[in-house]
């Protein structure tokens, strides 16, 4: 118990006193798991969408893996990110192990199927209530995945922000291809990895209440944002 | 939201071009957890202009990082791994910087005994004999190694209840130690930089079989020719200098020195 | 208004769930002008009927032949289903919507779903989340959307089914001035009532097929089977 007050006091100093280490590995954590959370979701939602709308026969196939992929430890999905972009993988010659973009790849990877599967959940509901006016109307295959990503972005919301937060809580992955490098790759997971590996569990936990502050905020502030841009609640 | 995508893959992709004078060095937890990097890195880069860019790993994932090409180089505590290391081309040399030694830590109550222990052979003998919980790194790193070659020259093979490989780092490793209450052997100086030390205390050391010799080694540039030589030439030759032998036969903690220069 | 689709030739048409014919099999044919109500008995075939003709349930037998081709044709038509389907969207989104598919602009688009919505009475809950109105002011809005291309045959299945006489009476005016205008309509209905205000045309269904089928006077003056006569009178008719 001692250990969760000096945390949550280790937090609090970090944050009033916005300690310099402190705001530089959280605003990379943000811009690595945001980036990443943008580009899944461009591959995600649409996937989803195609999912729900169109029949085709390797579709239950399609859904079963991805369902699958939403439980792949995010370790393995580091090592395979690793042996890909290590200097003597195929992709070697990019440079890009141990960089935030390998780490954003990485994310990628483990959060794409996550927010495919959730958007899927979700816009199969929608496309049954759509589906005789959608045919009625004529629609192309695109128009009605447009249609359903438009009509159904709260939902989506819920499915990308369900992303982000296994995104943004992750460890395994992006230490492994980003490597932790202090001022580098070193973001708010992979720093309290390094504090409990120390037995500073204080900071370890300070770090830790940080991250889960910000999570709170992230969310907050997107559903801020979508309830103004939209009056009504559709 | 395809512009969003492109750009933001463009910015990272800058950022990743942009540094240049710096060069990635695989170091032990252990080595890490001392604290000495933080008195050395800022001196290197003052001294050199070299942002040297430290990925902390076990000494197992230390040497396949340079044996991919993923670092320039290492600095790792495992001579026969690096024997082989070396054997198998992927480094062009052994240069020895400095040692520290390991400790056994273990329950304040000390019920096997290891205070009395006249060795490390001895210390292990009275932890078997006592069946007394142990808890080993269990990784392939360093640490882990000189463990096993300990064992394996008491002509022990540890096993049973009592041994616990736990696959973990050492800061992991003596968290697991501390709540079990159990000994383990540590680095001096991941022990005294440890936090969480709970009821454990150092039981034995001081025999120079438990001296820990750490080494750098560059990669091969025959084999990965990108690799940065130049940098981790200027990188050794500074670790060589009077400069670092003052700064890391000057590094203490609690009192304690931690590490002995001895490079040649 | 001359339309391209009649006449309409229906030639042996049927629809089937698994081995069970829904509907079918159907020979008819239908010219440009008029109000077809079709009535039977639950069960009788009415919404698959009109699915088939529209097109948006699979044959499984026959033909349906449009006076141009298929996809023209499909463009030619609207259909307003039997509980409303609202996208969930504002009531202008929702009326924008098929103008959009179109490819008209936003601007232009917004500007006809507006006056559309003042034309049946949404003009002031433009902006109200769709989902959110009366069970009549949906379908008020269902029917205007389906108006908002001008279509020329209005497929209707039983739209006022389940809603009171006042919204009732708004939908009926609303299709007597469409039917006004020129647009064909084919629709169901269990209400004789209004099959009676509205009717130019009568197709009286019975076990997926069609019973009888004439002109409206002569239906209601005196049908030539027994079991239209015993349904018009309100008996149960199988």
């Amino acid at each position: 118990m001692i250990d969760i007050w000096s945390g949550l006091s280790q937090a609090f100093w970090l944050l009033v006193t916005l300690d310099a280490d402190l705001v530089e590995i959280t605003l990379r954590s943000l811009r690595v798991t945001m980036t990443a959370l943008v580009i899944a979701c461009a591959i995600a939602l649409p996937l989803g969408a195609f999912l729900a709308v169109r029949r085709f026969r390797a579709r239950r196939v399609t859904i079963a893996v991805l369902n699958a992929l939403m439980g792949l430890p995010p370790v393995v999905v580091g090592l395979i990110v690793y042996v890909f972009f290590s200097r003597s993988g195929p992709f070697g010659v990019l440079g890009l192990l141990f960089t935030p973009t390998a780490m954003i790849i990485a994310q990628v990877i483990i959060i794409t199927p996550l927010i495919a599967s959730i958007a899927h959940q979700a816009l199969r509901e929608l496309w049954s209530d759509y589906h005789d006016l959608l045919i009625s109307m004529n629609t192309t295959q695109r128009q009605r995945i447009q249609a359903l990503l438009w009509d159904g972005r709260r939902a989506l919301l819920t499915a990308a922000l369900a992303g982000f937060g296994r995104a943004i809580g992750e460890v395994g992955a992006i230490m492994v291809v980003g490597g932790n490098i202090d001022h580098h790759t070193r973001v708010l997971t992979t720093a309290i990895a390094l504090e409990t590996g120390k037995g500073d569990f204080a900071l370890a936990l300070g770090l830790g209440f940080v991250l889960i502050f910000m999570a709170i905020a992230v969310n907050l502030a997107i559903h801020y944002i979508s309830r103004t841009e939209q009056e009504g609640r559709w | 939201m395809k512009r969003i995508i492109i750009s933001a893959i463009a910015s990272l992709a800058m950022t990743g071009a942009a540094l240049s004078d710096d060069m990635k060095l695989a170091v032990t937890t252990s080595f890490h957890n001392s604290g000495l990097a933080d008195i050395l890195l800022p001196q290197i880069k003052e001294d050199t202009g070299i942002e040297v860019q430290l990925l902390v790993v076990g000494t197992g994932q230390a040497i396949k990082l340079g044996e991919a090409g993923d670092v320039d180089a290492i600095l790792v505590h495992s001579l026969k791994a690096e024997e082989k290391f070396l054997a198998g081309g992927f480094g062009t040399h052994r240069r020895e910087i400095m040692y520290n030694d390991f400790v056994f830590i273990g329950p304040s109550t000390d019920e096997a005994k290891l205070a009395d222990a006249t060795s490390a052979a001895d210390a292990l003998r009275r932890i078997e004999a006592a069946s007394a919980p142990f808890v080993s790194r269990g990784d392939d790193s360093g640490t882990h190694k000189k463990e096993r070659s300990l064992w394996a020259a008491v002509d022990v093979e540890p096993a049973g209840d009592w041994y616990n490989a736990v696959g973990a780092g050492m800061g992991a490793a003596l968290n697991t130690a501390a709540g079990m209450n159990a000994y383990i052997m540590s680095d001096r100086a991941s022990w005294l930089n440890f936090g969480n030390k709970a009821d454990l205390a150092l039981v034995y050391a001081g025999d120079p079989a438990l001296f820990n010799q750490y080494a750098f080694l560059p990669v091969n540039p025959q084999k990965h020719p990108h690799v940065k030589t130049d940098l981790a030439a200027e990188l050794e030759a500074w670790l060589v200098s009077d400069v670092a032998k003052d700064l890391i036969n000057g590094y203490k903690i609690n009192g304690e020195t931690l590490f002995v220069f001895n490079a040649e | 208004m001359v339309s391209k689709l009649f006449p309409l030739v229906v030639e042996g048409a049927s629809v089937r769930r698994g081995r069970k014919v829904l509907v079918g099999p159907v020979d008819l044919i239908q010219e440009g002008q008029g109000v077809t109500i079709v009535i039977g008995p639950n069960g009788a075939g009415k919404t698959s009927l009109l699915r088939m003709l529209h097109g948006i349930a699979r044959l499984g037998s026959g033909s349906i032949n449009w006076a141009c081709d298929d996809i023209e044709a499909r463009r030619r038509q609207a259909f307003v289903f039997q509980s409303p389907i609202i996208m969930r969207r504002s009531v202008l989104g929702n009326l924008a919507y098929p103008l959009r598919l179109t490819g008209m602009s936003r601007t232009d688009a917004n500007a006809r779903a507006t006056a559309a919505a003042h034309e049946v009475g949404l003009g002031d809950m433009l902006a109200r989340p769709a989902p959110f109105l009366s069970g009549g002011e949906r379908q008020k809005l269902a029917l205007a959307r389906a108006l908002i291309t001008k279509p020329e045959l209005l497929f209707l299945d039983e739209p006022c089914a389940s809603l009171d006489g006042r919204a009732t009476r708004e939908i009926e005016a609303i299709l007597i001035r469409t039917s006004a205008a020129g647009t064909r309509l084919i629709m169901s209905t269990h209400d004789m009532g209004q099959a009676r205000r509205l009717a130019t045309e009568v197709l009286f269904l019975l076990n997926g097929k069609i019973h009888e089928h004439g002109s409206a006077e002569q239906f209601f003056a005196g049908p030539e089977t027994a079991q239209a006569n015993a349904f018009l009178k309100g008996d149960i008719v199988e």
